[in-house]
């Protein structure tokens, strides 16, 4: 009881150290706006395992947090060897497959209109569909290793990266198209000086949309069969053990591949288009 | 629109095209041992020398003997219009003919496609209602309050570059064992996965009023609460409806993966049952009636969006 009531108190203090600190005079320094998303999470975290141990919760409905680092750490090594065949092998080697033949096929449609005025719609329809679905289908057909993960990723990836560089080479104005007309530019030059530059922003969203995407595809498609190794794998069999604290150490894996994949190509993103106003300081 | 269908038309019959031809190569070793049972010779002649062989040589060296390819009982790959068949099998002709279809039994059947589709549907619109009613009151908590902002907001946008439906599995289960069962745990997930594009949009769009709309409310001294009722709420239904069309394919993903650790029904479940019995054409029936599912919730929220915001005259 009295560890709720820490918990209860922590909260308290927590919120009131973030409300000064928000409003307060340093309200609009770098410290303050890294500092209070981060009092936040640890007061939630803290609560977390103040209550979990004050209330007495069964481990197999909710670990707290202590026991999900502590199983973290003494797993390493597995948990490695997870995200190295779920995120390494399969959704990765999907993210690059796919992403390529989608940007492929946008520079195909671009140059008919037919094609581009056919497979628009259906793209933004494909987009929109549970392709997860396909999963079941996928690793029949390619085993349950890893190229079955980087199909269902290939598939969950390509129709938004191609709706977004379509849209994106579509981007440029007809005045910038005229300039590089008198300068009697060829289609391959207009592309590389003036059109894929300007579709960079478009084409770097579709490559941080398509990061979560291809980690979810990797993950659930293992639900539907796999070797012995894997985060999907892992999150499954756990739970199959009632070995909650290893479902959350693999879900913190997964967690921290995703938001390092999402970091890395945000980055890219910054260097490649350093040009465009929204990564310009205000 | 009318410019938008004869090459849509044309990519789709390129598509079926396209399929009918790759379900020679993909069905090609079961064909050939059912022409083999059949008395057709074929070349390899025995069934673990054509394993061993390429697919397209397969299919080259023996032309003759592919005529079942499109008519196999468990395809690797069903053709069009078997899955077709299957389709309407497990809906019209299960709810008309079956024993325990709607004409006999005066309810769905359990074993048809509709049954399945109606509870993956009510989990997907039951987790929608949810998270689209708390992430517009967390955005509009977040408008409000500059430590709610600093503090939820960052997590709010670190947590889409997450895998969420990881977490589908834990989820499911350690609602079972608590004693939750039914529509609410898949509910749970689509609430949790339709959730954050709706705060991040309804952020954006509460916060789209610009400075001299704003001003005009303070020369009005206008209340919080009618800023927000009279400015900030109807400024962001554009940003509304498009969080809400992301929001609600994100929700049926959701109640399909949900379905898949609980077999209790639902096209998830038939997805994973098909897996495990190998029947290809039900897996591919239950992916159209999904696809199906989401293009009718996505049309509806777009029909609801064109009729509102011509309603508020802000159509284009």
């Amino acid at each position: 009881m009295t560890l709720i009531l820490l918990a209860l108190l922590l909260w308290a203090a927590g919120w009131t150290l973030n409300a000064t600190l928000a409003n307060g005079p340093a309200r609009q320094s770098r410290a303050v706006h890294l500092a209070v998303p981060l009092i936040f999470g640890i007061t939630l975290i803290a609560m977390w395992e103040l209550i979990t141990r004050g209330a007495d919760v069964p481990t197999v409905i909710l670990p707290p947090p202590s026991d999900i680092a502590v199983t973290f750490g003494n797993n390493l090594p597995m948990l490695w060897a997870d995200f190295v065949q779920t995120i390494l092998k399969g959704a990765l080697s999907g993210y690059i497959i796919g992403n390529g033949a989608a940007f492929l096929t946008a520079l195909l449609i671009d140059r008919s209109d037919y094609l581009r005025r056919g497979l628009l719609p259906l793209g933004n329809f494909m987009a929109a569909l549970p392709i997860v679905g396909t999963a079941p289908i996928l690793v029949m057909w390619f085993g349950f290793g890893w190229q079955s993960k980087a199909a269902v990723v290939v598939l969950m990836v390509y129709f938004p990266m191609l709706v977004n560089t379509v849209a994106g080479l579509s981007e440029t104005t007809g005045m910038q198209r005229d300039l590089m007309k008198t300068y009697a530019a060829s289609w391959s030059q207009t592309l590389t000086a003036l059109r894929l530059p300007a579709a960079l922003p478009f084409i770097f969203n579709g490559l941080k949309i398509t990061t979560t995407l291809a980690l979810v595809g990797a993950i659930v498609a293992e639900f539907f069969g796999s070797p012995t190794q894997g985060l999907g794998f892992r999150i499954s069999t756990s739970i199959g053990q009632l070995d909650l604290a290893l479902v959350w150490a693999a879900i913190v894996t997964a967690a921290l591949a995703g938001t390092a994949f999402y970091g890395l190509v945000s980055l890219l993103e910054k260097r490649a288009t350093f040009w465009h106003a929204s990564q310009r300081k205000h | 629109m009318t410019r938008f269908i004869p090459p849509l038309v044309g990519v789709l019959l390129a598509l079926f095209a396209l399929w009918y031809i790759a379900v020679v190569p993909m069905n090609v070793q079961d064909t050939l041992t059912r022409a083999e049972r059949a008395g057709v010779t074929v070349t390899p002649p025995s069934a673990v020398e054509r394993r061993d062989t390429g697919a397209l040589a397969l299919v080259f060296g023996n032309t003759h003997a592919l005529g079942e390819s499109w008519s196999l009982d468990r395809p690797r790959l069903p053709a069009p219009h078997q899955v077709v068949a299957e389709l309407y099998k497990s809906t019209v002709d299960e709810e008309l003919n079956g024993r325990r279809g709607l004409a006999r039994s005066g309810s769905l059947s359990t074993r048809g496609l509709l049954h399945h589709a109606l509870i993956t549907l009510n989990a997907t619109a039951l987790g929608f209602l949810i998270g689209t009613g708390l992430g517009i009151l967390l955005a509009v908590g977040i408008v409000h309050s500059r430590v709610m902002e600093m503090s939820v907001m960052p997590w709010a946008i670190v947590s889409q570059t997450i895998p969420i439906v990881a977490l589908a599995p834990m989820i499911i289960v350690v609602l079972y064992s608590v004693g939750v069962q039914g529509l609410l745990p898949k509910a749970v997930i689509s609430a949790y996965l339709s959730f954050f594009p709706v705060v991040v949009g309804m952020v954006k769009g509460l916060r789209s009023p610009d400075s001299m709309q704003m001003d005009l409310m303070t020369t009005y001294s206008a209340s919080t609460r009618d800023r927000l009722m009279k400015l900030r709420l109807p400024a962001s239904t554009p940003y509304l409806f498009a969080s809400l069309k992301i929001a609600i394919a994100a929700s049926l993903v959701g109640a399909i993966v949900g379905e898949l650790p609980v077999q209790k029904g639902g096209l998830g479940a038939r997805m994973l049952a098909g897996s495990y019995y190998g029947q290809t054409a039900q897996i591919w029936a239950a992916l159209i009636m999904a696809a199906a599912l989401a293009a009718v919730l996505v049309w509806a929220i777009g029909a609801a969006e064109r009729a509102t915001l011509k309603r508020m005259g802000m159509a284009q």
